[in-house]
């Protein structure tokens, strides 16, 4: 992470490569129940990252001896797909993977009220389907929004964002070039109801200040970052509405048909199969020739 | 580290009942470090050693260089790799088997206090751009978790880097490398330190021993360079805290650092 100056990350206006201002998030998009089978999940997309957050849980732990008497274990399990970034990742779990899995875990069990589900298991996973740089915040926050979506009680959500330092300047939500040509990067987990601060880490040669600056920028960015999760949030239920409302029709005008009748309609194909237009679908004897 | 073993409920009271009057269990002040030794070339046979004691917490450190090939997007850069090793022999906490998280994350973050301090220039490893490097393998094991792991790790890996010699090489003309008996030491351009703030309730104790380190809430370590800048930072498990605490604790730590490294160039001179 050498902060050479051979590209120019910031013009004279303060305008970044992909156009935002220096405390601008990427645009950003969260889609909750993305995963059918899992209890909760969410997929987001911040910039060209894609991640999918799935919940499962809480359910039996194996083995029993990992269990926690008193509390729920999270377990969260960052992965990259191997075709997530420009070389092939290999697929076998990296060092980086463990320890990234292991801070989200951390931050997630500080907002999860665990004790409330002694002697189980809460597991998160969280596969990357395209990197751009601040993958791990987006997991972390695509979690929380997850967990929320599976009904799990917490006590609030964790928003997540990094801030980094390019040209010796405090810069929000850093994307793929500018995390490899900054001079530094502090992914950050926080929760904005609580005012509290759950992950924190750091690479990168920061100045104290530098690093108050960066700080302070991440926060504001979690807390705009915190709206679109609510947002996201709020619109399953919107849509859940939707369904429900827009087919009322006054029922008792309607003269009721016999119920024998309805199992005869067929239900529509999604797959239409469309047949080869001879009318004739008889076997011609060119054909039974072949057979025979 | 992840999961917390379980200390009796009596003991963390009475850590905590004398935090309140600012006193720890062995007599320190919040701050207050245990004896430091440092003990260099411990192990002839590896590149660079180093044996640091913090109290009763004990990391022998060893670096060895082998020839390889660099990576293809830094085809004029050595390598360096930290690896960690939390052996049963250390705790009885500790289980043999691969790394564990908690090995992980100290090699992990010691490594980033290294690396981006830059005290090692990568490039002065390089015999011959894309195809022959020094890689530098910095590896940990615990002897006794007595607590502080990371910043014993972290003074540990710096010693061991100093008393490091490499040996000289004669480029051969078929391309092979052979190495000569003469050595030539590494070179180091400043030192960094990693000072370990832990968070006991709402009390922040420096240094602490294994069962404060097993009642904390939460740590974050921080890496200095010579400069008091900040060149790594871990927050690890599952405490929290509020961003006026982070700057006050990155205020104190800096100050912490200084001592720190005085220590160590003290036991390097």
């Amino acid at each position: 992470m050498a902060g050479d100056g051979s590209v120019k990350l910031i013009d004279e206006k303060g305008i970044r490569l992909d156009g935002r201002k220096v405390d601008e998030l990427r645009p950003v998009n969260i889609k909750i129940g993305v995963i059918k089978n899992a209890d909760g999940s969410a997929e987001i997309r911040m910039g060209k990252n894609i991640i999918i957050a799935a919940v499962y849980g809480p359910r039996e732990l194996h083995p029993k001896h990992r269990a926690l008497a008193d509390r729920a274990l999270i377990q969260c399990f960052y992965r990259m797909s191997t075709f997530s970034v420009s070389d092939r990742k290999s697929p076998a779990p990296s060092r980086r993977e463990k320890e990234i899995s292991m801070v989200i875990s951390n931050s997630l069990a500080s907002v999860v009220l665990t004790e409330k589900y002694p002697r189980t298991t809460i597991d998160v996973y969280l596969q990357v389907l395209q990197a751009d740089g601040g993958t791990r915040t987006a997991s972390l926050t695509a979690a929380s929004v997850a967990l929320a979506d599976a009904g799990i009680p917490m006590r609030g959500l964790i928003a997540s964002v990094a801030a980094g330092l390019i040209n010796d300047k405090a810069v929000l939500d850093l994307f793929d070039v500018e995390d490899q040509k900054g001079s530094g990067d502090l992914p950050l987990g926080y929760c904005p109801v609580l005012d509290e601060i759950s992950l924190l880490q750091l690479d990168g040669v920061f100045t104290v200040k530098q690093f108050e600056d960066c700080l302070n920028i991440a926060i504001k960015g979690a807390k705009d970052l915190y709206e679109i999760q609510r947002d996201a949030l709020k619109q399953k239920y919107t849509d859940i509405r939707a369904e429900v409302e827009v087919p009322v029709k006054p029922k008792t005008e309607e003269p009721k048909e016999e119920p024998k009748e309805e199992p005869k309609v067929a239900p529509k194909p999604v797959l239409k199969v469309e047949k080869p237009k001879t009318e004739e679908p008889k076997p011609s004897k060119d054909d039974k020739k072949e057979v025979e | 580290m992840g999961d917390k073993y379980i200390i009796n409920e009596i003991e963390k009271d009475h850590i905590l009942s004398l935090l309140e009057q600012k006193k720890r269990i062995d007599g320190r002040t919040l701050d207050g470090f245990r004896e430091i030794k440092i003990e260099t070339n411990f192990v002839e046979k590896a590149e660079g050693s180093a044996v640091i004691t913090i109290g009763n917490t004990k990391i022998i450190v060893g670096v060895k260089a082998i020839l390889g090939t660099p990576y293809p997007d830094s085809p004029e850069s050595g390598v360096i790799t930290t690896g960690a090793e939390l052996s049963p022999i250390a705790s009885p906490y500790f289980e043999s088997g691969p790394p564990s998280n908690a090995a992980i994350e100290l090699a992990r973050v010691t490594d980033r206090t290294i690396r981006e301090s830059h005290c090692i220039d990568l490039s002065k490893l390089c015999v011959v751009p894309e195809k022959h490097v020094w890689i530098l393998f910095i590896d940990f094991y615990v002897l006794n978790h007595d607590g502080n792991l990371f910043d014993a790790a972290a003074l540990g890996a710096m010693a061991a880097l100093a008393t490091t010699k490499i040996p000289k090489v004669k480029v051969l003309e078929d391309g092979s490398i052979e190495k000569l008996e003469e050595k030539e030491p590494l070179k180091i351009n400043h030192y960094p330190v990693a000072v370990t703030c832990y968070k006991i309730d709402k009390y922040k104790i420096y240094d602490p021993n294994f069962k404060e380190d097993r009642v904390s809430d939460s740590r974050i370590t921080i890496g200095f360079d010579e400069e008091d800048r900040i060149v790594a930072l871990q927050k690890g498990d599952q405490g929290t805290y509020k961003p006026a605490e982070i700057m006050e604790i990155v205020r104190e730590s800096l100050n912490v650092s200084k001592a720190l490294r005085k220590e160590l160039m003290k036991s390097l001179s």
